[in-house]
């Protein structure tokens, strides 16, 4: 409303218009020009002055402290360069966190994405009692991950787990959860995917629902069945949400935390490193040996992996998912 | 995956921090002579200091209000108290475990010193830990953990073995090898494990030694010193072949006190509660006065007072009254925090102890005999939690199977080089 009535005010000067006095701008005209341009900066700025002093600068000082020797108790540090990112990536424990970063990363990523969408679009049929379906595939995401790991740590107990139990009594070797660095992958990504495959699969939904039915009656007319409406129609229209969903899921399997943390009693990733990530390493490095340069740097490191992780999975996901849809 | 716990993480931290601020205010206006004085106490686990024996000391001193805030775990309180030590926002009296105290110590010139009159209260060694280089003692000593040995009665009359406490110290009594070799006698007997973990062993080798990993002067010699390269080989091969499990805390060496996997423990006395904790159904469980070795110590923890506090001189006395003889013996009865106060092993609240659950065994007269049978206090240097943590690695990893004896030791050497 203001808009246009402001633009009709600043095209009248131009016209000739003898009959009436020359315009004076009123102060509160003014005002609500100023009110136009410069409310909406200021509606969006708490979050911007938020993220400034919450965001931007931790992660300012995290640079710093990356270059430093530093004394969290003393609050001093020694500038040292590039000292702390040398000695990083001279660990091997480094490079063993970096491998199981990836394993668990992909272990819980790919079949958590794939489960979400066949879900999803299970959910996005006619089916009865919809809402309560739809619900339902959240309650896993509603319980605190810690929770979960404690549920799951009993059941992957080398000897007195659930699921050792049950191979056992069905006459198969029981599977040592903690001490193959493979398998404690596999039980660590079964956490996240309960987890998050619901919270998942809530998003994708939206999207589906998102797509015009229109299409999907023209497909049936011509002939198309599930699996090609799916394929054809389905599968593109979700590109915009796929993309948002698989990078989320990348940062956070690439930032994994709770799950590996409470698959043993001491949270330090198995004594032969077998489940460590990088996360849980700098963890160690921050809070158990207090150094937090090296910490600090193994975060920057962290940071750009994920960042190149991000580009790389940005245009595979747009090659793969081709988009008909579009005009 | 873990983006909503931190923002989660991040609140609770920051209302933590706000109700610690709130609670900090009132102390900062009433600091003043006389007047009243509120003190906050940190602590963790069960120290033993309930609200009745809190209220003893508010009884006694009107113009003292004592707040207590307790963390679950130690851990939480290690995390608490190095973010804050030489800022604001630690308690008047914070509690430090022994595993950490090390690294406490490092900043002794920002902790109040205890005061002239309470030295020489404690046993020689647990004082000595908490001097530093200038002299200044600055944590007051209040539990230890004298190891004894506890067994399962049923599970060694099962073995052949004897069940009368007095006869199992006999049998036990004397050097590791002797205890290893009733432990392959059992399991010949048996063929179950003897004791539930190779770490606790180890634990127990290492905790016998005068220097571990580095020497008083700083010096790291972590991988040169033969003796601990002797406790490594000792575990691995005469211990993890005997021992349930690599380590302790899993949730599967929790359930197995309970279902009779293997009859013994190395016990300190705060493990007496972690066993009728997780076995309360099991019977036959008792303690021997005994200790392979020798004596050994594991475990206990120190009340420190940051020296920026708002009632230093307050938070001093309280500290002082809390780690007196006769405090400490009720905090023993309270929570089982065996004193390390000599003062207090002839009282008779801790000689005439009884526990019910380990067969009605004196386990406070045992634990006065087992702390006076600790001779050797190992020197823990800062990094001793970092070093001994990565040993423990390599005793699991040949537990596990992972790696070779000789292999999983180059390990720990590569990776001790790289601290």
């Amino acid at each position: 409303m203001t808009a246009t009535a402001t633009r009709v005010d600043e095209s009248a000067p131009p016209k000739p218009n003898p009959g009436r006095a020359p315009r004076v701008i009123s102060f509160s005209q003014r005002l609500s020009r100023w009110d136009l341009k410069v409310s909406p900066y200021l509606y969006i700025s708490p979050f911007f002055i938020m993220f400034l002093v919450v965001g931007i600068f931790p992660i300012a000082f995290t640079a710093v402290i990356s270059f430093m020797d530093w004394d969290l108790v003393r609050n001093s540090g020694e500038f040292v360069g590039f000292d702390q990112y040398v000695w990083i990536l001279g660990q091997p424990q480094f490079w063993t966190a970096l491998r199981n970063t990836f394993s668990i990363f992909l272990l819980s990523s790919v079949p958590q994405l794939i489960a979400a969408v066949f879900i999803a679009a299970m959910l996005d049929r006619n089916i009865r009692s919809k809402t309560f379906w739809r619900m339902g595939v959240l309650v896993p995401f509603v319980m605190a991950p810690v929770a979960v790991a404690l549920i799951f740590s009993n059941m992957f107990g080398d000897n007195h787990g659930l699921v050792n139990s049950v191979l056992t009594d069905l006459g198969l070797p029981a599977i040592q959860w903690h001490k193959d660095a493979f398998w404690s992958h596999v039980a660590i990504s079964t956490m996240v995917n309960f987890r998050w495959t619901g919270y998942n699969t809530l998003i994708l939904l939206a999207a589906m629902q998102a797509v015009p039915r229109d299409y999907y009656e023209a497909a049936t007319v011509d002939g198309a069945g599930a699996f090609r409406q799916f394929r054809s129609i389905t599968l593109p229209s979700l590109k915009p949400t796929l993309i948002f969903v698989i990078i989320t899921s990348t940062i956070g399997g690439l930032q994994i935390f709770d799950e590996p943390r409470m698959f043993d009693q001491f949270g330090r990733g198995g004594a032969a490193q077998q489940w460590l990530t990088i996360t849980l390493y700098l963890y160690d490095i921050g809070w158990g040996q207090w150094n937090f340069g090296r910490a600090a740097a193994l975060a920057w490191i962290l940071f750009l992996i994920i960042l190149i992780i991000g580009l790389i999975n940005l245009l595979v996901t747009r090659r793969l998912v081709r988009d008909e849809g579009r005009r | 995956m873990s983006r909503r716990t931190k923002a989660i993480a991040a609140i609770a931290g920051a209302a933590s921090i706000a109700i610690i601020a709130t609670g900090c205010s009132p102390s900062s206006d009433s600091g003043e002579e006389g007047g009243k004085v509120e003190l906050s106490l940190a602590t963790f686990n069960d120290f033993g200091y309930t609200d009745e024996l809190l209220q003893e000391y508010m009884d006694e001193n009107p113009n003292v209000t004592i707040v207590h805030n307790r963390a679950a775990t130690s851990n939480d309180a290690r995390a608490n108290y190095f973010q804050k030590l030489g800022k604001e926002g630690l308690a008047d009296i914070e509690a430090v475990e022994v595993d950490w105290f090390t690294e406490a110590m490092q900043y002794s010139d920002l902790l109040a010193e205890v005061p002239a009159d309470a030295k020489g209260r404690w046993l020689d060694w647990k004082e000595a830990a908490a001097t530093d280089g200038d002299g200044r003692l600055v944590g007051f000593g209040t539990d230890i953990g004298p190891q004894g040995v506890c067994y399962r009665s049923d599970l060694f009359a099962a073995a052949g073995l004897p069940t009368d406490r007095a006869e199992v110290a006999a049998l036990l009594e004397g050097d590791w090898d002797n205890f290893f070799n009733v432990a392959d006698q059992y399991k010949a007997a048996t063929g179950k494990p003897f004791i539930d973990s190779a770490n606790s062993v180890l634990q127990g080798l290492v905790n016998q030694l005068e220097t571990a990993y580095e020497e008083p002067d700083g010096t790291i010699v972590a991988t040169e010193n033969p003796d601990i390269e002797d406790a490594y080989n000792t575990v691995v091969e005469r211990a993890v072949p005997i021992s349930a499990y690599a380590g302790q805390w899993s949730d599967d060496w929790f359930a197995s006190m309970a279902n009779g996997e293997f009859a013994a423990m190395l016990c300190p006395g705060w493990m007496h509660g972690v066993i009728s904790g997780n076995a309360p159904e099991v019977t036959g469980w008792d303690v021997a006065d005994v200790f392979p070795g020798g004596g050994g110590n594991w475990g206990g923890s120190y009340l420190t007072v940051p020296a920026n506090g708002k009632n230093v001189d307050e938070a001093l006395k309280l500290a002082d009254w809390l780690t007196a003889p006769e405090q400490q013996v009720k905090a023993f009865v309270n929570a089982g925090t065996f004193p390390s106060q000599s003062d207090a092993y002839e009282d008779e609240g801790l000689t005439a102890f009884t526990n019910e659950y380990f067969n009605n065994a004196p386990t406070g007269e045992i634990g006065v005999k087992r702390a006076e049978a600790v001779t050797v206090a190992t020197y823990k240097g800062a990094q001793f939690f970092q070093f001994h943590d990565a040993l423990q690695n390599a005793v699991t990893r040949v537990f596990d199977g992972v790696e070779d004896q000789t292999t999983s030791w180059n390990t720990w050497v590569t990776e001790v080089s790289a601290f």
